[in-house]
């Protein structure tokens, strides 16, 4: 049995889908209320505090934990087992869950509602913040051991190419250091001391620019390992080659030094700060377009390598022939196709003119569960599928649920979100327990749309349990097998890899903090400069 | 570094997708001076009420015909909870919260602002239509969220609106 090898992401994952489970229920109550069903639990209080542990849960938790066991088992498959430091990677384990008790009880008693972002004057109870804190510091122990990993076979390997999920893993641990900068700053010296009494004011521009520092590079820190899955596991699995090696390697490295310096496009509308600056920011925007783009070629034509591999012929024909039979296939592909209506959502909310009629609409939901809930989620979700068999040495159980859950999470998905983009349009806010507005006539007419959008939320609610049962009912009653050797796509080009200026990551890490640098230092200092008044703290829970 | 014939031409498609939109972008800010929200102007949030800029909240029309509304956020309403302006003319927002973050979404419009407290939110929008238009807090602010609403009634030009 493989448990040994891999107890460290073991544990990770179990408190992802743990996180996962209990996020899923948060969520169906959710979307119940938005039925406006007479539900025996439902209120004000429930609700808002059901969508702060459900945003916390998954977007922080879930995602957390899954992409450090990920880690663990890129770096210990591609760069070897030795490299992994075990206690650090326990220190990071135990940090990291103590943050998360620390945070889900203060959320769970009703003291903490402020959502998962968190914007002040809103104040939660201090041990929201210092579990928050915790959980980033226990990431950090992470990041060290990958990039100590990573250093450790590098002495052994001067010349070679970082094997390539590797490559992306390092990625994303350099987008996650560069952001979680401002989240910490944030959360340590701004949140924590003012919700002690240390401090009696705080300002919430100053706290929100923090914020997004931070919260934007995170959606890449959630996308990258998915990429990573893209590129070097679907290709195996589908049972074709990597397109282009040399191509990942880039998009890679444009996401380290693009990630960060585009925050203000989540504060178009704060005053307080310049347009020039959100001009600025805009552009960076635009130009990570570029990398998602490139990763729709290459990881579409790797699959049409795999498809005509497989016999098939025809413009299209080869797409049948995929296996989609294989639920980690099935989960990337629709993963896939449902990121690209998701990505397009994402060029109208970067072009600032039309932002402002989607921004704190319903449409913003409808876009994030179409990229973080179904691009990352169903990926993970599918990595999970791969994983276990070899992690665990058992065949995967309820293997059908398996194989069906993805396209009843898309189909719920679908129907979710694109109902959310609609009312959005239409003016529905988002995060409201209940939007009838005193029975104004558009209103109204959201109404006539938002129970398809329930019903889509109950939809991923069966799929998500479906999804638990799997991993459950495999751990604990799949059938023993020779566990399968865990492996990654060939390059089609004969030679490949061949380590070239994208794999020298130290340098440009520095052209990426050069680059945050850039797009925050003046801005903030500009910020700092003004003449401000703080902001007591207000809690309305 | 080799790439692929078709991927080639891909890319360099994607980027030119991107320059367009940038260019679209930056042809709205050069010629028609289309540009995010941006005001810069401070005030203390705890007396937001005594301070002369948002003591006297409501609709004010000046000698060209231009209004301003000056509006005061809080948990849950917005004060003035109603205002009357007139179509057709410059109408400029101004906004400051007396607790916590709202948003101001003039349903219908682009009119979407947050009102930051400590800070004054202002924007200028003309509306063209007439009728009666939901206002609602798009930031989450507590338990009453979903309660905050207001009224703008926007009136035809000629309509006494004392």
């Amino acid at each position: 049995m493989n448990s040994e090898r891999y107890r460290l992401s073991y544990a990770n994952f179990t408190v992802a889908v743990l996180a996962f489970f209990v996020g899923a229920c948060m969520a169906v109550m959710q979307a119940l209320s938005r039925a406006d069903l007479p539900l025996p639990l439902r209120s004000e209080r429930i609700y808002y505090l059901s969508m702060t542990a459900h945003g916390v849960l998954m977007a922080i938790v879930f995602t957390t934990f899954f992409i450090m066991g990920l880690g663990y088992v890129f770096a210990r498959t591609t760069l070897g087992r030795d490299t992994v430091h075990e206690r650090l990677g326990w220190t990071s384990f135990w940090i990291a869950v103590v943050g998360t008790v620390l945070t889900t009880g203060a959320i769970l008693s009703g003291s903490s509602s402020v959502l998962y972002t968190f914007y002040p004057p809103l104040q939660a109870h201090p041990t929201f913040y210092i579990g928050a804190a915790l959980i980033v510091i226990g990431s950090w122990f992470w990041c060290w051991v990958m990039i100590r990993a990573y250093r450790l076979w590098r002495r052994d390997n001067a010349a070679a190419a970082i094997p390539l999920a590797m490559h992306g893993m390092l990625t994303t641990v350099i987008v996650w250091i560069l952001a979680t900068v401002g989240i910490a700053i944030e959360v340590v010296v701004m949140l924590i001391p003012w919700s002690l009494g240390i401090t009696s004011t705080i300002d919430p521009v100053l706290a929100r620019t923090f914020f997004w520092w931070f919260g934007h590079p995170l959606v890449y820190f959630w996308l990258l390992p998915a990429y990573a899955v893209w590129y070097t596991v679907l290709p195996r699995i589908a049972g074709g080659k990597l397109f282009s090696d040399r191509l990942a390697r880039m998009v890679f490295v444009m996401f380290i030094l693009l990630s960060t310096p585009v925050g203000f496009h989540h504060q178009f509308a704060d005053p307080g700060i310049a347009a020039g600056w959100k001009l600025v920011h805009t552009f960076t925007t635009f130009a990570i377009l570029f990398p998602s783009m490139v990763t729709a070629f290459t990881v579409i034509a790797s699959l049409e390598v795999a498809g005509r591999m497989r016999g098939g012929k025809g413009l299209f024909k080869w797409v049948g022939k995929l296996p989609w039979e294989d639920p980690l296939v099935s989960c990337v592909l629709l993963a896939m196709l449902t990121f690209a209506v998701g990505g397009w959502g994402g060029s109208i909310n970067a072009a600032y003119a039309m932002n402002a009629m989607v921004h704190n609409t319903a449409w913003i939901q409808g876009h994030f569960h179409l990229t973080v809930g179904t691009a990352v989620a169903l990926t993970f979700m599918g990595t999970s599928y791969w994983l276990l068999p070899r992690m665990t040495g058992r065949a995967l159980h309820f293997k059908a649920a398996a194989q069906v859950q993805p396209f009843l999470w898309v189909i719920g998905m679908l129907l979710f979100a694109v109902v959310n983009h609609i009312t959005g349009m239409m003016g529905m806010p988002r995060r409201v327990y209940d939007f009838s507005y005193a029975g104004s006539d558009i209103a109204a007419r959201w109404g006539e749309w938002t129970t398809a959008s329930a019903v889509g939320g109950v939809i991923l609610f069966v799929s998500a349990m479906m999804y638990v049962l799997v991993v459950v009912g495999t751990v604990l009653w799949g059938k023993k097998i020779e566990a399968p050797p865990i492996e990654y796509a060939e390059p089609l080009e004969a030679g490949e890899p061949v380590p070239s200026v994208w794999d020298r990551m130290g340098m440009w890490t520095v052209a990426a903090a050069v680059l945050v640098l850039l797009a925050y230092a003046y801005p903030i200092w500009n910020l700092l400069s003004m003449e401000r008044f703080g902001s007591p703290g207000f809690s309305p829970f | 570094m080799r790439v692929d014939f078709y991927e080639k031409i891909w890319m360099w498609l994607a980027g030119a997708l991107i320059v367009l939109f940038v260019g679209a972008i930056l042809y709205t800010v050069a010629v028609q001076a289309v540009e995010p929200p941006s005001h810069i102007e401070t005030i203390d949030p705890t007396t937001v009420r005594a301070d002369p800029r948002f003591s006297d909240p409501g609709v004010t029309t000046a000698a060209d015909g231009s209004q301003q509304v000056v509006v005061v956020s809080q948990m849950f309403a917005f004060l003035p909870v109603e205002a009357r302006v007139t179509a057709g003319v410059p109408v400029t927002f101004r906004l400051t919260s007396a607790d916590v973050i709202h948003g101001f979404q003039i349903v219908g419009t682009n009119a979407n602002a947050m009102v930051v407290p400590g800070y004054v939110s202002q924007f200028t929008v003309t509306f063209d239509e007439p009728g009666e238009y939901l206002i609602v807090c798009n930031e989450y602010c507590g338990l009453g969220h979903h309660l905050m609403h207001g009224r703008l009634i926007v009136e035809e030009a000629g309509v006494s609106h004392e």
